[in-house]
């Protein structure tokens, strides 16, 4: 992975030291409340319900073993003894007391990390594929162009306070498992006929308020020119964004309103000065940073694996486990393998501090001492040797990490919702480990088959709900707390948003519409069929009919 | 501690009277005082053979949503172009700043005013802004450190700096940590 060299570590290191005066003045009375607010903000630090909540930027969800172990050891010392991982392949901290933020991001910089702009009005945390450089599916490894867009969009100092948040992701695999139809830049790394680099741009897709679809404003744009066109698009989107309205101050309201073709006819008119500059990447950086990125030294093995065939073929805990966690590899012999977030029952994408610890000693022992977080908030090891996979389960399983449910309907997707978030209309967390604990029998589960869930606490969406399978939204109505339903969302690159199928729902009703959503489903489904598939199908007044029935139960029990 | 300018690294007097034109009220008539002046972009468009006869320098102050390429062809002669941030957030003017720099080739004194405090200070600076007027209430003198919150850079801006892969290799660090 990346190494910071000098620059890179001047960087974050002037940072702190900034950021360390930032904080002595407000404490000292000289940076009001409201000044202090951009500044805290851009270097991840939010004022919530309990306290400041600490967001760490984790570049395209890539960490060193060293690096968890920084984490975890930050985790004890500063918090509660755990951390959350984010949507966003972030780690949030949720009760570190604000005097202690400069010190904590100085033990940050030592290990190579930051929380610059994990939050405020900029260009957030670059993200990609959790298993890019090892997907069989893959056509180009994005993560040398991520890193070159988060040195270029780190500190830049015209794009600091643009409209609103700025979102982009990278996908270079046939399979796109960085949800880039719904960023504010989503860039599709590919070849062209002649085998050339290149970048497919596809702009203004968005959750939140206004779930809309990306839309493509360039078919290929060669790869050196991926700074040039990306500022291009900022300076368009920071003239002409709205800053009226916080609700549509989004860029995918200005590319809404403008039209795409509009948009992009803009976008490649302030292009025009700008390609073939200073900023076209040359190929020296390009090489500089993907040597980064090159291959571990894996050793040659066959496909096959007789030990590991046996130990699913003995176990049944161990192949319903290998069946959800194990992962096609480029490499023979090899296998990605998710260590689950999402044990029954408690807050999705929480990891302990000694579960930290054990990862890093797994990352260690078994996948070249790195690890990545995804998007649904588990953690991926993603070079582990197919005979190592049994021996690797039997430790994750003892700390907690081998819930066999990734890709299932209790591998819920969830922000932090109202225990924690300031913004949220509802609380999240305890809708996810009730849905848990209603669907803990391991055999209904791996029955019902893939099934995304997601729950976002408030329309800002951290949760994604609009393209999961079944999506929860939680909403405010005369003060108290309900829950929207839809069905029929996806990610990848069919991404649909979901449909919302009656009323809200008490928090007391939800896991029982989920339920009755499930029966819906399995009554319907032909051999084979998924969930959304079946839902696509049939249309969801079927599921409505279900859902009346419980609505009657609750009402009349 | 009323508005101190900033420019050259240093605070100093300024020179300008800046000349407001209220809500709705006529550029045509609003009163030009002795001396230097700063005047709205609709005051110059409306009166500019008048500020150019006089024997006093003259700047132009641009709001957000006014475009740089209307003074395109006056460049050359403005003492001053003052860009306004109504609010710290309103990042625009590092875009308008950007465009008068590097796409008009502007070289003379270029002017952030309005809600302008020293964190914003290495930004600006960075974005072509070469003179600062500290809002009321905040101490000049201390903002001037910020200036230098950061030596290490990444990306070209309009302060003429070089992307990282443009400049001079950094001295390689041998792996650990």
């Amino acid at each position: 992975m990346y190494r910071y060299d000098s620059i890179d570590r001047q960087v974050v290191d002037e940072r702190v030291a900034q950021y360390r005066d930032q904080t002595r003045r407000f404490l000292a009375g000289e940076l009001s409340d409201d000044d202090f607010r951009p500044l805290r903000l851009q270097n991840g630090l939010y004022i919530q319900r309990q306290g400041p909540m600490l967001r760490v930027a984790i570049p395209y969800g890539m960490l060193s073993s060293t690096q968890l172990r920084r984490l975890a050891a930050i985790a004890r010392t500063y918090d509660r003894g755990y951390g959350h991982f984010t949507t966003r392949q972030n780690m949030q901290f949720n009760h570190p007391r604000l005097e202690d933020v400069p010190q904590i991001l100085a033990e940050l910089a030592e290990v190579e990390m930051h929380a610059i702009q994990t939050s405020g009005n900029c260009i957030r945390n670059t993200t990609t594929d959790q298993f890019a450089g090892v997907a069989p599916d893959e056509h180009v490894d994005p993560r040398a162009l991520a890193e070159i867009l988060r040195q270029w969009s780190t500190l830049h100092p015209e794009f600091a306070y643009l409209p609103r948040k700025f979102k982009i992701a990278f996908n270079g695999a046939d399979v796109d498992r960085a949800a880039t139809l719904v960023q504010d830049i989503g860039f599709w790394a590919v070849r062209d006929a002649r085998g050339e680099l290149g970048l497919k741009v596809i702009v203004g897709g968005g959750l939140g308020r206004t779930p809309i679809i990306g839309s493509v404003i360039r078919e290929f744009l060669p790869w050196q020119e991926m700074l040039t066109y990306t500022e291009a698009v900022l300076r368009v989107y920071n003239l002409h964004g709205r800053r009226d309205n916080l609700y549509k101050a989004r860029i995918k309201i200005l590319v809404k309103a403008l039209g795409p073709e509009e948009f992009a006819r803009q976008v490649e008119a302030e292009w025009q000065h700008l390609r073939g500059s200073e900023a076209t990447i040359p190929e020296h950086e390009l090489a500089r940073v993907s040597a980064f990125f090159a291959d571990p030294p894996y050793e040659s093995l066959s496909d096959e694996d007789a030990a590991y065939e046996k130990a699913v073929a003995d176990s049944r805990a161990f192949s319903l486990w290998a069946g959800r966690s194990v992962h096609a590899h480029k490499r023979p012999g090899y296998a990605a393998v998710t260590l689950s977030l999402k044990p029954h029952g408690l807050p999705p994408g929480d990891a302990s501090a000694d579960q930290m610890d054990v990862v890093v000693g797994l990352a260690d022992r078994y996948s070249f001492g790195e690890l990545r977080v995804t998007h649904e908030q588990n953690l991926v090891l993603a070079d582990v040797r197919k005979r190592d996979l049994h021996a690797l389960w039997l430790a994750a399983r003892e700390a907690g990490l081998a819930t066999p449910n990734r890709g299932l309907l209790t591998n819920i997707i969830c922000c932090p919702g109202g225990d924690f978030c300031s913004l949220a209309n509802a609380k999240s967390i305890p809708i996810a480990t009730a849905i848990q604990e209603k669907f803990d029998d391991l055999d209904w589960l791996h029955d019902i088959g893939e099934l995304d869930l997601n729950i976002s606490g408030c329309m800002n969406s951290c949760g994604h709900h609009h393209i999961g399978h079944i999506g929860i939204l939680g909403v405010d109505k005369h003060g108290s707390e309900w829950y929207q339903v839809s069905i029929g969302g996806r990610q990848g690159k069919d991404a649909a948003l979901g449909e919302v199928i009656g009323p809200s729902f008490a928090a007391t009703e939800v896991p029982g519409v989920i339920e009755k959503l499930v029966e819906t489903y399995v009554e319907h489904r032909r051999e084979g069929e998924l969930f959304v598939d079946t839902a696509q199908r049939i249309g969801i007044a079927p599921f409505k009919a279900g859902i009346h029935g419980v609505e009657r139960e609750i009402v009349h029990a | 501690m009323r508005s101190q300018l900033i420019r050259g690294h240093r605070v100093v007097e300024d020179e300008f009277a800046v000349v407001s034109l209220p809500e709705g009220a006529d550029p045509a008539s609003a009163p030009l005082p002795e001396g230097p002046v700063i005047v709205p972009l609709a005051v110059w468009s409306a009166r500019r053979e008048e500020l150019l006869s006089r024997e006093h320098a003259v700047g132009v102050q641009l709001s957000p949503t006014d475009v740089p390429s209307t003074l395109a062809e006056d460049l050359a002669r403005l003492a001053v172009v003052a860009v306004h941030f109504p609010k710290f957030a309103d990042g625009r003017g590092y875009s308008i700043a950007y465009q008068f720099r590097r796409r008009l080739g502007y070289r003379g004194e270029l002017r952030a005013v309005g809600d302008v405090q020293r964190d914003q200070l290495y930004y600006l600076s960075r974005s072509g802004f070469d003179a600062f007027l500290i809002k009321e209430g905040h101490d000049a003198q201390a903002a001037l450190a910020s200036l230098h919150d950061f030596n290490a850079t990444y990306q070209a801006a309009a302060d003429g700096r070089l992307p990282r892969f443009r400049a001079a290799p950094p001295a390689r660090e041998a792996a650990g940590g």
